[in-house]
């Protein structure tokens, strides 16, 4: 009996062991140094010099600008995606025809076969010099400037998390029971209320799924904003690299780094709340 | 009929395809009746009432409610609420909200204190006030059932569909329903159209059976009538249970025919068509009617093979040399005493009515036809 438990437990801490030796290294350990660069200071040098002081958070506004452009471009970003995302996802799980569907599906997945980099390139082509600006100026619209903009960077944006928004709506649309918009429109519901009322509400845990993951992601969106925001349109990722790797300021981009998580975990919890409140008991699953 | 039908179908024909689901159905409803589609899966019954509803478009012919051409009239706008299979009940709102749902969509739109008074009274009706708050998944399978019925009839619907609305419920509460539902019709008074394929279910519930087969109405009428006279062979084997004895015409005597059975017995028999001679047909001898007695007594000899003991009554299944297995009921009115015993020889008699003659074209004649009953039993 004894024995029994033993190996029990033996076993447990066996299967458990290498996922939480993973964690432990590589999230929790890191998250612990971060936390506590963030309130040293700045060696001469550069780097991370013991001490205990708050002056690298009150020194944040300094970033404002990073901050802000994160805060307004990440949810509008989201949203953004949101908007184009939907009425793919609705098509795909409630009007695509049956055979046509995993084709579709998988028009949506390939392009994230091919590196993110590789066509945030395109993009650049696209939308530079040589690109759509060329082309509308044979239609007499000269000096139409794309690139290196906040517009670049949200169609970049849009363009890249699609498919993130688009499969967590499409499954909790593809799940919903069609009998129940059969039961809407018998009980007297147009198609727009019953839209409204069963079909966006049913599929709210997805929405909900699909914007805080682009969002989370977003928070710490480099790549897009550098390619397609030229110099212009700084994230905070782009700050964070900054810090890190060009003036070598660690504990100043601790202090960002932390600030980040502390937003995106409240991020998670009000979008969780919203989804719960709005569609009866069912919690949001994220991932 | 001088009132007007609360549905008619002139000549409706549904396709999917190259598969017809429905064809040329004509069929009229009278007002405040209580009508059952009875039949087995695939025989059309739910289509033709989703054709009711406008879920489905005819693809010939018309469907009417109350006089009026629904061509082309979505299902949101018809006079017609549905209680659904598995009762489709809205998993995101709670009780009262939906059974409010339908009196939200009215337009111009109820005050809201008529919505809740009436979502109330519609709760009362089911014997659910009190429970407006709950969430649907907190419900049993029978409270939900009642849910789905308050929130079809607070909107006060010319016609209610009923789509197998018993088949999720266990017997018990199935048997409850039943009768609730027959309460419910006679008191509200609209017209109650019923799909199940549980001919129990349809003859104890219903005034008039709509029997349909490979999408097409085969017989209507009272249940007593199609109990007592089918229409054909399927009605007589789908409807209640029957012994089908296979045979040949023998002679006419009268409006009688003579059938000359497996074994080489004669009986005399109803028909519903004419037969001619030699014809291949089947025998339709209800468990009930016949009668058993000792051996010699009767029309037909056999073995008691199985009993099974039904309190007032016992069912046996009896083997007939040359015929086959057949059921009979039996009212043992002296006392338990009087069962025969399995292995014991008795003599069958036919005593209610007379049997019912069906043309059956599967039947060569000599074969056995199968009984599916008796299977059941042995």
């Amino acid at each position: 009996m004894r024995s029994n438990v033993l190996r029990h437990n033996l076993l447990t801490a066996l299967l458990l062991g290498p996922a939480t030796a993973w964690l432990v290294v590589f999230l929790v350990l890191p998250f612990v140094a971060i936390a506590v660069f963030s309130v040293g200071q700045r060696a001469p040098e550069g780097g991370y010099q013991a001490a205990f002081t708050l002056a690298q958070y009150v020194n944040l506004p300094a970033r404002a600008t990073a901050f802000w452009n994160t805060m307004v471009l990440a949810p509008a970003g989201a949203l953004a995606s949101l908007l184009v995302a939907y009425p793919v996802a609705y098509y795909l799980a409630l009007r695509a025809p049956e055979r046509w569907r995993l084709i579709l599906l998988a028009l949506v997945v390939i392009p994230f076969w091919t590196s993110l980099l590789m066509r945030t390139y395109a993009w650049m082509y696209i939308l530079g010099g040589s690109g759509i600006p060329a082309l509308l100026a044979y239609g007499g619209f000269e000096d139409v400037r794309l690139i290196n903009t906040p517009g670049a960077v949200l169609l970049g944006i849009v363009y890249g998390y699609l498919p993130l928004m688009i499969l967590p709506i499409y499954v909790s649309l593809e799940r919903l029971d069609r009998r129940l918009l059969e039961a809407s429109a018998d009980l007297g519901a147009t198609p727009v209320s019953t839209f409204l009322g069963v079909t966006l509400r049913l599929s709210l845990p997805g929405v909900m799924t699909g914007f805080s993951l682009v969002m989370i992601l977003l928070l710490g969106e480099y790549l897009i904003p550098t390619l397609l925001g030229g110099g212009k349109v700084f994230f905070i990722g782009n700050a964070l690299v900054d810090l890190f790797l060009q003036s070598r300021n660690w504990p100043f981009g601790s202090a960002i780094a932390i600030t980040l998580v502390l937003v995106s975990v409240v991020v998670l919890l009000a979008a969780n709340r919203i989804s719960t409140r709005l569609s009866g008991a069912r919690r949001v699953d994220l991932i | 009929m001088t009132a007007v039908p609360d549905i008619e179908f002139r000549g409706v024909t549904k396709r999917y395809g190259s598969v017809t689901a429905v064809s040329g159905i004509d069929l009229a409803i009278p007002p405040s009746a209580f009508v059952a589609l009875l039949g087995p899966s695939g025989c059309g019954k739910t289509t033709c009432l989703r054709m009711i509803g406008g879920f489905e478009q005819p693809s010939e012919g018309a469907v009417f409610i109350r006089g009026r051409d629904m061509a082309g009239t979505p299902p949101y706008r018809r006079p017609v609420n549905m209680v659904f299979q598995q009762y489709a009940l809205f998993p995101h709102l709670d009780v009262e909200d939906n059974i409010a749902y339908g009196l939200r969509q009215a337009r111009p739109r109820l005050a809201s204190r008529e919505i809740s008074l009436r979502a109330g009274e519609a709760l009362a009706m089911v014997r659910l006030a009190g429970y407006g708050r709950r969430k649907i998944h907190e419900l049993s399978g029978g409270q939900q059932q009642r849910v789905a019925l308050a929130r079809a009839l607070v909107n006060k619907p010319a016609v209610l569909l009923l789509d197998e609305p018993l088949a999720a419920l266990d017997k018990k509460l199935r048997t409850d329903m039943q009768i609730e539902l027959q309460n419910l019709q006679r008191e509200i008074g609209i017209t109650f159209v019923l799909v199940t394929h549980d001919q129990e279910e349809a003859l104890s519930m219903s005034d008039f059976v709509c029997v349909m087969n490979g999408g097409r109405i085969v017989q209507l009428g009272q249940p007593s009538e199609i109990y007592d006279e089918p229409a054909d062979l399927f009605v007589a084997d789908f409807v209640g249970k029957t012994n089908l004895l296979s045979g040949k015409v023998a002679g006419h005597s009268g409006n009688l025919v003579e059938v000359a059975l497996a074994d080489g017995t004669v009986i005399a028999a109803r028909k519903r068509t004419s037969l001619r001679q030699d014809e291949a047909v089947a025998v339709s001898l209800r468990p009930e009617s016949l009668s058993l007695g000792a051996p010699g007594s009767g029309r037909l000899n056999g073995i008691i093979r199985n009993r099974i003991f039904l309190g007032s009554t016992a069912e046996y299944a009896i083997e007939v040399g040359g015929i086959g297995t057949l059921l009979a009921k039996a009212d043992h009115l002296i006392g338990s005493k009087n069962l025969f015993k399995p292995g014991e020889p008795v003599a069958i008699g036919f005593t209610a009515g007379t049997p019912l003659a069906f043309p059956d074209p599967k039947n060569n004649g000599t074969n056995q036809r199968e009984n599916k009953h008796v299977e059941i039993i042995s």
